[in-house]
């Protein structure tokens, strides 16, 4: 074995664990995917190649799986990280006041993390809360019936002042 | 079937709740506005008492009225506590559950007569539905125990030993049920179809891929009563002759994902799963698949794909899943909803549930209620059953004295009804012959603050982005319209616009590969047809209707909040506004959009100029 490829094993003990029960089954990338992403927060390239070699899958092949889905992220997002749901509902009752307002309050787009790393947003589409609509995501918790007052609010309970 | 049934109970061995207990709505909606923190409050209160022993406080899915969310129900009396916070605890444990008295501050209030109503029964929201396939969603927890003394699993037992997999299939027939995804396809004839297929393994799938923006009954039903769902699977793997299924769940439902997992551990282990159930000699199991956010992959070919494990490119039809389907063997896909109404039929017959509903389209369907609608929530009502009753009757017609202008049905595949179409029946046929789709059952009302032009730009951005690129006319053509509707809502559209964007449809409805590309013209097309002067007034003169499109709307007074003080008058540096009447007006040739009348209007009556940019999805 190369010297790259020891030092590779050896840092990612922790998710061979996890790929030791996919090996030589049918079906199961994308669910590895996922269970690395869970642990890491997102899939750097160094990851993927890990995978591939692992589940003996062409690195194309994972790469196209991961350039497909849009809950892959091949970067990392900030340490909060803002969903807010662009579904029809929460698109209708002003969702786009919302993105407005963190982009007046924290500087970020869709797809982007604040300079110091605290925040990272993205939309995300319908997480079926429709009848809370607009409503938003911050780490685990999902928050409904949320306008602009309040998401400065919920800014401030995680850590923007 | 009766000895499998008490052994089967034996084996589960539940204990009824108590008379008195307390049930909360644990839906995804009601999580969102802090009904965990309302359950932990009461916990206490529970304890402060020591009550908890005594009383149980059950967690159910969701109860279907949104509106009143977080939501406490006390029984036996069955009193629904509505809009509560964790102040509310004490008051309820305190007052009601000890002193027996009504908090009347914390009961609901019908929205015209103001008068009191107690129990869901008083309420028009439930009383006009009929609840077959959410007849446990939010009236019990989602465990087996539970779901047994609701006659769960008592389909299962009666078709593993009385009926044979053809009786089964002809039981589905009769009923007329037909695909609750979007479809529509008579559901007998798909398993039929499946159980004449050749091939070495069968498999059945739920599609719980509920990707359409606004629609969210799969979820709920998953969430509320996931062995409704498991025990329509298993029926379906009897009929078809399959031995393994799927559940394909998007990942951004993850509580559905949870309970479904819990539902089927609680099924292995009753021997309602696995390797001969009930002992009577049929084998069938489920695994869980979860999507990772693609639009696309409700698409029968391209779940396919995906619950293989890689991308989830559509591919062309036929052959037809039902002959070549997963691994290349015949597969089943049928719809949550679908699958949750096959043990009431199995139950009580085709004959029964062909009496409900309308000739071509029987049954019931849920509807997802939601934006400007007073009780946003799941409706269940016969087919048949007209606009104007869902809207206006049991979900309280539009808030704010706002006008009803259209409501969107199929989301980004389906159309929009007007005013017009209020007493139309809602089935199958007659919303295809409206320009709209029944779809999975999304419904999003639109008041006159609504933009047209704007929803079916929303819609073509969704399609866009959520093309898979495989084929040319959908990637292509998606874009292509999404940049023609852009301009029109940007204020530089012309009226060949409106040909090209009709032309385009016609090509993206002809040669794309997927119901995705095929269906991705409807909104637009629906919009052109019903809402024609709304895109003409953003061509011919500038202007949005609705005061929507950034670049087509101006600072103005609106007259009926105007008082006429005159400190708008007084702020402009532009000296842009002048009275005129009772009221003032702002000149648009002077304006210089800096914003200072509508910060020191005190009525709020000066609408801004809109400066918003276009939606960036990430």
């Amino acid at each position: 074995m190369k010297r790259t490829a020891i030092k590779r094993k050896e840092k990612y003990q922790e998710l061979d664990g996890v790929l030791e029960k996919y090996k030589g089954r049918k079906g199961v990338l994308i669910k590895a995917l996922s269970e690395a992403q869970e642990m890491y927060g997102f899939l750097s390239r160094e990851v993927l190649i890990h995978i591939a070699c692992e589940l003996d899958v062409p690195l194309s092949e994972v790469t196209s799986v991961v350039s497909f889905y849009s809950l892959f992220k091949t970067e990392p997002s900030g340490r909060c990280h803002i969903e807010i749901c662009s579904g029809t509902a929460c698109y209708v009752k002003g969702m786009q006041d919302l993105l407005e307002t963190l982009e007046e309050e924290i500087n970020i787009k869709p797809g982007e993390v604040t300079g110091d790393g605290r925040f990272g947003l993205s939309t995300v589409n319908c997480v079926g809360a429709c009848s809370a609509a607009p409503v938003v995501k911050i780490g685990d918790e999902l928050i409904g019936d949320v306008d602009s007052k309040r998401l400065k609010q919920l800014l401030g309970k995680y850590g923007h002042d | 079937m009766i000895n499998l049934m008490t052994g089967l109970k034996e084996r589960v061995a539940g204990t009824k709740p108590r008379e008195r207990h307390l049930l909360l709505c644990g839906g995804v909606p009601c999580l969102s506005l802090g009904c965990r923190q309302v359950k932990e409050a009461v916990m206490r209160e529970l304890d402060n008492y020591k009550l908890s022993g005594e009383i149980e406080l059950l967690e159910a899915g969701c109860i279907g009225n949104c509106r009143l969310g977080p939501t406490l129900i006390v029984y036996p009396e069955g009193v629904v506590y509505r809009r509560l916070t964790v102040e509310n605890a004490k008051e309820i444990i305190e007052g009601h559950v000890l002193g027996g008295r009504l908090l009347e501050h914390l009961l609901h209030r019908d929205d015209l007569t103001n008068e009191i109503q107690r129990r869901r029964e008083d309420m028009p929201f439930y009383r006009k539905q009929q609840r077959l396939v959410l007849r446990n969603c939010g009236v019990i927890p989602p465990h087996i125990e539970s779901y047994m003394s609701n006659q769960g699993y008592a389909a299962l037992a009666k078709a593993l030993t009385e009926l044979s997999p053809g009786q089964v299939i002809e039981e589905i027939l009769r009923s007329g049920l037909r695909g609750r995804g979007g479809g529509g396809f008579p559901t007998g004839r798909k398993w039929q179809a499946a159980r004449e297929a050749e091939g070495p393994r069968k498999y059945v799938i739920c599609n719980g891929d509920e990707g359409d923006p606004g629609a969210f009954m799969d979820r709920s039903i998953m969430e509320g009563d996931p062995h409704s769902v498991l025990e329509g699977m298993i029926l379906a793997g009897y009929a078809v002759g399959a031995g393994q299924g799927y559940i394909y769940v998007r990942a951004e439902y993850p509580l559905a994902v949870r309970r479904l997992e819990d539902a089927i551990a609680e099924a292995r282990k009753a021997l309602l799963l696995g390797n001969n159930i009930l002992r009577q000699g049929f084998s069938f199991d489920v695994e869980i698949r979860v999507g990772a956010g693609a639009f696309v992959c409700g698409e029968e070919t391209a779940l396919i794909s995906s619950v293989e494990g890689t991308r989830g490119d559509p591919s062309p039809r036929p052959p037809f899943p039902v002959s070549k389907g997963v691994w290349g063997c015949p597969t089943v896909i049928n719809n949550v909803e679908t699958l949750a109404n096959i043990p009431p039929i199995i139950l009580n017959g085709g004959e029964w549930f062909s009496r409900i509903g309308t000739e071509s389209s029987k049954g019931t369907k849920v509807f997802a209620l939601a934006g400007k609608i007073r009780h946003s929530g799941l409706v269940e009502v016969p087919m048949g059953t007209t606009l104007r009753e869902v809207i206006f009757e049991i979900a309280g017609g539009i808030p704010d004295n706002k006008e009803f202008k259209a409501a969107q049905t199929g989301g980004p595949s389906g159309g929009c009804l007007t005013t017009g179409h209020l007493d139309l029946p809602l089935d199958y046929e007659s919303l295809r012959e409206a320009g709209s789709i029944i779809g999975s059952g999304g419904l999003i009302v639109m008041d006159e603050d609504t933009c047209m032009v704007d929803v079916a730009r929303y819609f073509s951005g969704f399609n866009r982005q959520e093309s898979c690129g495989k084929c040319t006319t959908c990637r292509i053509g998606t874009k292509r319209m999404l940049e023609i509707l852009e301009k029109i809502a940007g204020g530089r559209g012309t009226e060949e616009d409106l040909a090209r964007l009709e032309s385009l449809a016609e090509l993206l409805r002809n040669a794309s590969l997927c119901g995705l590309g095929r269906s991705a013209p409807n909104p637009v097309l629906s919009t052109l047809r019903h809402f024609r002067d709304e895109y003409l007034a953003h061509i011919r003169e500038k202007r949005c209707p609705a005061g929507v499109c950034p670049d087509l709307t101006r600072h103005v007074i609106r007259e009926e909040r105007c008082r006429g003080c005159g400190l708008c008058h007084n702020i402009c540096p532009a000296g842009a506004i002048s009275k005129e009447g009772r009221t003032f007006r702002i000149d648009p040739d002077k304006c210089v959009d800096c914003s200072a009348c509508v910060r020191e209007c005190p009525f709020e009556a000066v609408r801004g100029r809109k400066r918003r940019k276009e939606l960036t999805r990430a």
